[in-house]
């Protein structure tokens, strides 16, 4: 089934001037390989429809289950200058975990369980 | 420092502050319940030296911390009880005033004897105008000579030797300019367990631990609550967290007993990687941290214990943060409500527009957003299948001069009247941009200065 990724994963975001990093963490182990094999840093960027102007690389934690985004010159010019009511990409975690991912069956079924939604029933 | 059951001795550091503007009362918690051997506050972003340093030219006895009084005058009394010691960057543009101000409030308090030391060097404003023809701008590679405005402030990122040197010479209170935010933490660990300041591996071990707790409670649940999916309890009376810290560098990570919040692996993960790019090499002016290898493990509610953080040999350079005035910012927002709200909303933004063109108004970039739709995330918001019942519309520009961000921000205000219909009262915000750029220096090219001043009884 298809889920938005705020089902599987909880994500933070920061700023070091006009670069934004968001750490993706996933809620349980077996979560993590969905999110290495579906968020890419193309998926990232092509989700982020222009946000990011530069470069996006993806650095794994295996052991943590977590990874970072790096996103380069992703804040308008940079958080002291930028127009933008977000000038340091802080709502950015918000927008990664709405990416859809496909869930495999035997997790989907754990998560309906725990009473969370899919977006769509289709694998 | 206290022993642990093994008769290890525990250095137990709070962290009071990750802003300038960060709440008082959960540092002065910390201080009364923490038991505590330091406090530290951190209070500065990128751009709160220059605005520091603004404040400084209006007023030769400002540029420090504004909170410094509320702070002082409430956690003194007990970091003095408890013989607790306090590093901080509050001094920002002008430490020498922090600690002016400070002595007065420890003999206002009945406090003395105290000793406070004012960590200097790292104002690097002549030099970085000296050199200004050769040192590189990080984001753009040209020199700094480019950069079209008056540099404000320039500031190197020193890193904790200048802490330890204070605590050496018996400091109780260390009052810093621009330092690496963990550096306020890794100093004390270094004076009290004298580390070599070469052994990167245990510096980078601590350095992990240093910055889980560098911005405050973001690791103790601030910035982490999400209803029905991730809970934090009592977020009102969210606790500031404190780190445990053993000879050979391990943390942990906790808070006061019955503050809110809480401590876990997934709060720790978030703040880890929070401001990093590679895990596996994070500069700091003291070591490489390599985060790539860090186990957490929760030892006990709202604790978790640190493991397998390690470090390299710190870099020859380190980071200035150039400040330059780069002209103006105006902003003004106005909100259409009800059916056909957003149809009003569209049209305004097109009045403003051509009354923008037929006031030859000079910006160099103007930016129109519809807040309450795709304010924050443009074209990748979500679809939403209604049109919202609010819009607040919000315009923002940037000019060179004044005048010219006014005009905009007028252009909206007076919508009101000469605008759609229905139109409720704007808001409009005026302000001067400081531009934030940094760059490298040689670490030879800087060098830290201890000033001590005795308050006596």
């Amino acid at each position: 089934m298809i889920f938005y990724l705020r089902e599987i994963a909880h994500a933070r975001a920061g700023d070091k001037g006009d670069t934004n990093n968001i750490g993706l963490i996933a809620y349980e182990p077996a979560f993590y390989p969905i999110m290495v094999e579906q968020i890419t840093s193309e998926r990232l960027r092509e989700h982020f429809k222009g946000l990011v102007q530069g470069p996006v690389t993806r650095f794994e934690l295996p052991q943590l289950y977590a990874m970072n985004f790096v996103l380069e010159r992703a804040l308008g010019g940079g958080v002291t200058r930028s127009l933008s009511l977000d000038p340091h990409g802080k709502s950015y975690s918000a927008l990664i975990l709405t990416i859809p991912v496909s869930v495999p069956e035997d997790l989907s079924l754990k998560l309906l369980k725990a009473g969370r939604k899919p977006l769509r029933d289709d694998v | 420092m206290k022993k642990n059951m093994n008769g290890q001795s525990i250095l137990r550091i709070g962290a009071g502050a990750s802003y300038a503007g960060d709440r008082i009362e959960p540092a002065t918690l910390l201080a009364e319940h923490g038991d505590l051997d330091y406090l530290v506050y951190e209070t500065l972003a990128e751009r709160t030296i220059a605005l520091a340093q603004l404040d400084r030219i209006k007023n030769p006895n400002g540029g420090f911390n504004e909170l410094l009084d509320q702070r002082f005058y409430s956690a003194l009394p007990h970091c003095k009880r408890n013989g607790t010691k306090i590093v901080t960057s509050m001094g920002a543009a002008n430490p020498m005033g922090a600690v002016k101000r400070t002595a007065e409030i420890i003999r206002e308090l009945g406090l003395a004897p105290m000793k406070i030391a004012a960590v200097m060097g790292d104002d690097v404003r002549e030099y970085c105008i000296q050199h200004r023809d050769t040192l590189p701008i990080m984001e753009t590679g040209a020199p700094l000579a480019s950069l079209n405005g008056e540099i404000v402030a320039a500031n190197v990122y020193l890193g904790a030797d200048g802490i330890v040197q204070a605590l050496k010479e018996g400091a109780d209170i260390v009052i810093t300019g621009r330092v690496g935010d963990c550096s306020l933490f890794l100093g004390p660990m270094i004076y009290e367990f004298g580390w070599p300041t070469d052994d990167w591996d245990l510096l980078g071990k601590a350095m992990v631990g240093a910055d889980m707790v560098e911005c405050g409670a973001n690791v103790s649940g601030g910035f982490f609550a999400d209803p029905g999916y991730k809970e934090v309890p009592d977020l009102a009376n969210l606790g500031y967290p404190f780190i445990e810290v053993e000879k050979d560098g391990t943390v942990s990570v906790s808070k006061v007993e019955g503050t809110g919040g809480l401590i876990n692996r997934a709060t720790c993960l978030e703040q880890m990687l929070y401001e990093i790019h590679d895990p596996a090499n994070y500069i700091t002016p003291d070591v490489v941290v390599d985060f790539s290898a860090v186990e957490l493990d929760e030892v006990g509610k709202d604790r978790v214990r640190i493991r397998s953080g390690s470090g390299r040999a710190r870099p020859d350079t380190l980071k200035v943060s150039v400040c330059i005035k780069e002209g103006w910012m105006g902003e003004a927002e106005i909100t259409y409500a009800g059916l056909g709200g957003l149809e009003r909303a569209r049209l305004a933004e097109k009045v403003v527009r051509e009354r923008l063109a037929i006031g030859k108004v000079d910006l160099q970039e103007l930016r129109v957003d519809y807040i309450g739709m795709n304010s924050l995330h443009g074209d990748a918001s979500l679809p939403s299948d209604q049109p919202p019942y609010e819009v607040r519309l919000r315009f923002a520009g940037r000019a060179a001069k004044k005048i010219e961000v006014e005009k905009l921000a007028n252009e909206v205000e007076t919508l009101v009247g000469k605008g759609p219909s229905s139109s409720c009262l704007p808001r409009k915000y005026i302000k001067e941009i400081l531009a934030v750029y940094s760059c490298l220096m040689p670490r030879t090219a800087t060098k830290h200065q201890v000033i001590m001043t005795e308050v006596t009884a």
